[in-house]
């Protein structure tokens, strides 16, 4: 028996109240329609006996206490799944805005997701060759991790998810089973046009996905964009066994989104008045990345998040940062010198690397070349910021290598242009180079064997031209 | 007794029950007509508020709650070890089995496997007076562990009944006792506890044995009794997880429990792969013979995450009171009392700091004070170590949950961002760290390891110190105008800091270093310095020392001397002394 409830009892922000209703499960679906014959949804988000608090994902504008008739749909939020998908642009609660009509569902699945099984998981392994030198070499990207994007307003965050889009490779060649889930949540129309724009171009677009919570689209809508998104990804990936790279950005307009919604329901407010339960969130949609044994398909994801005022202690940068397996972190001094990828070596981390990398994978001499870079260059911070004390003129002769290798590390390391793909040998041998500017000595995280092996004494092949391109030179070096 | 009664409210993992005078508080319910499992938190004349450990979708005002007339408890018996579980002791290789690799709600299995013959041997008689924490049984868990079957604690009596040796069940009774009332009891292979209780022993013993780890800041310079507590507080990418893993791996307790409570889910999946592959020294066998593992990864429940701690420590004292040494990995703890924080506000509880509830410090404390080296009820040693990480938001330690868990632990490893940046591993900061159990620990390192190994510590702690304050002169003016004995305590160090604090997790030798080795590294450093410290006194210049490259063998040592090779420390320090006296000649 479907029943219709007509009127509402409170409405309070996006949140309306119910009274007198009988057979409600909590996180049910509920369709509302107005008196213009509009239709809006809603959610269960809370009951007290015959009390219920609906979640209206269009917002509540024009509703008044009694124009509206709700109706129980008896079941939870579910997404429509075919391997059709792909290609598809939708709305953020996953209803198709491309015109080319419904999708005739194989699956329906409910949003939430359940938990992985960590007994299930497969440990990720094999690594994705980025093309960019930072990325591969120093915080290199694994299939089925969570490596987030830590950028901040106009940082050329949005390039880079692009250009790894773009070049992203798997290792074994299966490149004809890739998938892109795009989830925007709360970006500018702009934004979200240069990403179609851009997938269009590179010819992938008939592999996206696409989610699109734009900003001035209902808040509510945007805290199930990701869900959407994430559901999407793991029908691809685990009943298609495609290898899916998901994209979510921005997440700072996600958790921003959550806090609006926690607020209006009257909960206690935590740090910077996002919810207390903030961390579980994030966690359910960050860990909904990886694989499962009996599954060829991944999911990977690379969020992107914006801090508020460049500030990594922020709450979402923050418990982020606990729940992903690393963080790539783009510095505004690096971009501001003209450098791109504007990737900050010293805070950014891939934790899952160490198992992905070296004899097998890429090469044995990956970890030690890049924990010697990490030293090194961090020492170059130590050696700078004595320079701005005490002038470059004063330094130690070593600390004046240092210096000399900070400059070269940023110009040729970090650098590369948006189309340069570069490979994991170039990345590397481009590596050794740069370290083989510092005396012998100064090496001491990797052993006398890899040294004997890399290290470049011949001065001649140490030259660095300001005006070539460095992955020619460095093909002439191979 | 099993009872009815239906839920009122629901709001994310709390439910109401309305009007009803049957439950208890603590006590374990069956919420719906899936069974979810959950715990009685609030009781009041009106209602009655459950916590459920699982997704509450799909529940409806209506839904039966049933009763089970205990508190929240695990199933203690043989087959915990090798094994993993969530946060209430659910195994999910069994939950695997039942319902793929997603885990659906209301999973019903067994702890522990009821169906699995053990082969056990029975160490009482008819006749036999059993007290409470008495062996009567054992049987062999693992290869390396032999599980002993006691009598529960609050139990005692004559035995009356003693079957043979042979092959048992979990729930098959093999012993059958009567107390002084004439009260029958039958002793099983398993046995219940509730979680949120400490399980009893006879009396405590002082913190007097390392709890010895391999990792050189943690034996030499911070080092943590069997039974003590100990924090590793650390913002995200300094290494919490990598230190645990290392810990678990290398440290002398005879069985690990590690719990992953509110962490990675790859993280959990890769210490179930390393576990299996590794081998343990002592035995032979693989890790996981000795390891049980709880996982509750941060998109589980979060009701269970918070239940996820005291499942371990549970697990923990059992094993304790067996005789064994134990230590408790809990990654980490700050995600428990966010789990607290969470609970507490769907409780719309009256928050203290940063929304914590106000009864954070005393859950923390309760939590820590079930560490310690006791004497077990049937009269062996047996002990608990906790480790436990702590994730400070934004990395400052001035948050409640690094600042009250600094109060209840003695050992507080402060691991740092700059060192972590600069990949020095483990990236535990030397002047941030303490380690209270020096005094305690100090009468077994003189037996142990000689009078120098203290006297070595305490010169290196000296010339750590000395550094970090001539730091602050070098950050000014640049190190080139210090005189050469301050630059010799600067290169000193450095050589202490590279060639002694920074430990190499993957390297086959330098991941587990003997207290011997770690006590000869450090003379071989103090020897160097003790040495140029005279020549310099003599108006050498430093320089002529460096050039000799004898602070660089120093930072290779760890690599170039196997932990099997003491005696090749005879030959560094031979070698030092001639290349310096070639330098004065």
């Amino acid at each position: 028996m479907i029943l219709d409830y007509v009127g509402v009892k409170e409405i309070n922000g996006s949140l309306i109240v119910l009274d007198d209703v009988d057979n409600v499960s909590n996180e049910e679906m509920v369709d509302i329609r107005l008196e213009d014959g509009t239709v809006r949804h809603g959610r269960i988000v809370q009951i007290e006996g015959k009390r219920v608090v609906v979640q209206v994902f269009e917002g509540t504008k024009s509703i008044s206490l009694d124009n509206t008739r709700t109706r129980l749909k008896a079941h939870p939020m579910e997404l429509a799944l075919a391997p059709e998908i792909m290609g598809r642009v939708f709305n953020g609660v996953g209803t198709p805005i491309d015109g080319l009509g419904d999708v005739y569902p194989v699956k329906k699945a409910d949003v939430n997701g359940t938990p992985m099984n960590p007994v299930s998981r497969v440990y990720p392994r094999n690594y994705i060759n980025t093309g960019i030198s930072t990325i591969d070499t120093l915080m290199t990207l694994i299939r089925g991790q969570k490596l987030p994007i830590f950028s901040g307003s106009g940082m050329k965050h949005n390039e880079l998810a692009v250009q790894l889009v773009r070049q992203a490779k798997i290792s074994d060649g299966e490149d004809n089973q890739f998938g892109i889930v795009f989830a925007a949540m709360g970006v500018k129309n702009d934004v979200a046009d240069y990403f179609r724009r851009s997938f269009d171009e590179s010819g992938v677009l008939s592999r996206v996905v696409m989610f699109l919570n734009l900003a001035n689209d209902p808040i509510i809508e945007r805290t199930l964009t990701p869900r959407c998104a994430l559901t999407a990804a793991e029908y691809l990936a685990f009943e298609c066994n495609m290898h899916v790279l998901v994209i979510m950005t921005d997440m700072t307009s996600y958790a921003e989104a959550l806090r609006e919604f926690s607020s209006s329901k009257g909960e206690i407010p935590g740090r910077k008045g996002f919810p207390g339960y903030l961390y579980s969130d994030l966690a359910s949609l960050y860990e909904r990345a990886g694989m499962i044994k009996g599954s060829k398909g991944s999911v990977t994801q690379i969020p992107i998040l914006t801090m508020p005022n460049d500030d990594i202690t922020h709450p979402v940068p923050d418990l982020t940062g606990y729940i992903t397996e690393g963080q790539i972190v783009l510095d505004r001094q690096l971009e501001g010198q003209g450098l791109y990828p504007p990737v900050s070596v010293l805070p950014s981390l891939s934790r899952l690397m160490k198992d992905g990398i070296g004899e097998g994978y890429t090469r044995a001499d990956h970890q030690p070349l890049a924990n010697q870079l990490f030293a090194a260059y961090a020492r170059v911070q130590d050696a700078r910021s004595l320079a701005s004390v005490i002038g470059e003129e004063e330094l130690s002769p070593i600390d004046k290598k240092y210096m000399e290798f900070g400059k070269l590390f940023e110009q040729y390391f970090v650098n590369q242009s948006y189309s340069e793909n570069r490979s994991i040998e170039q990345s590397l041998d481009l590596g050794w180079k740069l370290l083989s500017t510092l005396p012998r000595t100064e090496l001491d995280r990797v052993d006398d064997e890899l040294l004997d092996k890399y290290y470049i004494t011949d001065t001649e092949q140490l030259k660095f031209n300001t005006i070539e391109n460095t992955s020619q030179e460095q093909d002439k070096d191979v | 007794m099993a009872t009815k009664d239906v839920i009122y409210g629901i709001n994310g993992p709390v439910v109401t029950v309305k009007n009803t005078r049957t439950f208890s508080m603590m006590e374990m319910v069956y919420v719906g007509d899936s069974r979810l499992v959950g715990e009685i938190i609030g009781i009041n004349d009106k209602l009655t508020t459950i916590q459920v450990y699982e997704e509450t979708t799909g529940l409806k005002p209506g839904d039966p709650v049933y009763g089970t007339g205990t508190p929240m408890n695990v199933l203690l018996g043989p087959g915990i070890l090798d094994n993993i579980f969530d946060g209430i002791e659910r195994p999910l290789k069994a939950i695997e089995e039942q319902s793929g690799s997603f885990i659906s709600r209301g999973a019903s299995v067994s702890s522990l496997d009821l169906e699995k013959y053990w082969n056990v041997k029975i160490k009482v008689k008819v006749g036999d007076k059993l007290t409470g924490g008495m062996i009567y049984a054992s049987c062999k868990e693992t290869a390396i562990i032999e599980h002993r079957f006691m009598v529960p604690p609050a139990l005692s009596g004559t035995v009356i009944k003693a079957e043979p040796s042979g092959k048992y069940r979990l729930m098959d009774t093999v012993v059958t006792i009567e107390d002084d009332k004439g009260t029958r009891h039958e002793l099983k292979l398993c046995q219940k506890w509730p979680i949120k209780t400490a399980r009893p022993c006879a009396n405590r013993l002082p913190a007097t044995v390392p709890l010895i780890t391999g990792q050189r800041v943690i034996d030499t310079m911070f080092p943590i009794s069997k039974g003590g507590t100990a924090a590793i507080p650390g913002g995200f990418g300094t290494g919490k997880t990598m230190t645990q893993h290392q810990l678990a791996k290398w440290c002398d307790a005879d069985i690990i429990v590690y719990v992953g409570c509110g962490e990675r889910g790859n993280e959990m999946s890769q210490v179930l792969d390393e576990f299996s592959e590794l081998i343990d020294p002592k035995s032979g066998r693989p890790m996981t013979d000795r390891t049980v593992l709880i996982a509750n990864t941060s998109n589980m429940p979060v009701a269970a995450r918070e239940a996820s701690i005291y499942t371990g420590l549970t697990l923990a004292e059992y094993y304790r009171d067996m005789g064994y040494h134990v230590a408790i990995m809990a990654d980490s703890t700050s995600r428990w009392a966010e789990a607290l924080r969470e609970i507490s506000g769907r409780l719309e509880e009256m928050p203290a700091e940063e929304g914590f509830p106000a009864y954070l410090p005393s859950r923390l404390s309760q939590f820590y004070e079930r560490a310690g080296r006791v004497d077990t009820l049937s009269g062996s040693e047996g002990s608990v170590t906790i480790i436990g990480a702590v994730s400070p938001q934004g990395s400052d330690f001035s948050e409640p949950v690094t600042q009250n868990t600094k109060r209840f632990t003695r050992c507080f490893w402060a691991l740092d961002k700059s060192l972590a940046y600069a990949r020095h591993y483990p990236a535990i900061n030397w002047m941030d760290s303490y380690s209270e159990y020096f005094t305690d620990l100090d009468p077994w390192f003189r037996e142990n390891l000689g009078e120098d190994f203290i006297k070595y510590r305490n010169m290196i702690t000296a010339i750590l110190h000395e550094e970090s304050n001539l730091m602050e002169i070098v950050k000014l003016i640049g190190s080139d105008v210090l005189p050469d004995e301050q630059k010799l305590v600067i290169e000193t160090a450095k050589a202490v800091r590279v060639g002694f604090l920074q430990q190499n997790a993957f390297h086959k030798d330098d991941t587990f270093v003997p207290l011997e080795k770690q006590k000869l590294m450090m003379k071989a450093i103090l020897h160097l310095y003790a040495k140029a410290k005279h020549i310099i006194a003599a108006a050498i210049p430093i320089s002529g020392i460096l050039e000799l490259g004898l602070f660089e063998r120093l930072a290779k040592m760890k690599y170039d001397i196997p932990n099997d090779k003491p005696e090749m420390f005879d030959d560094l320090i031979t070698d030092i002394d001639t290349a310096l006296a070639a330098l004065t000649k």
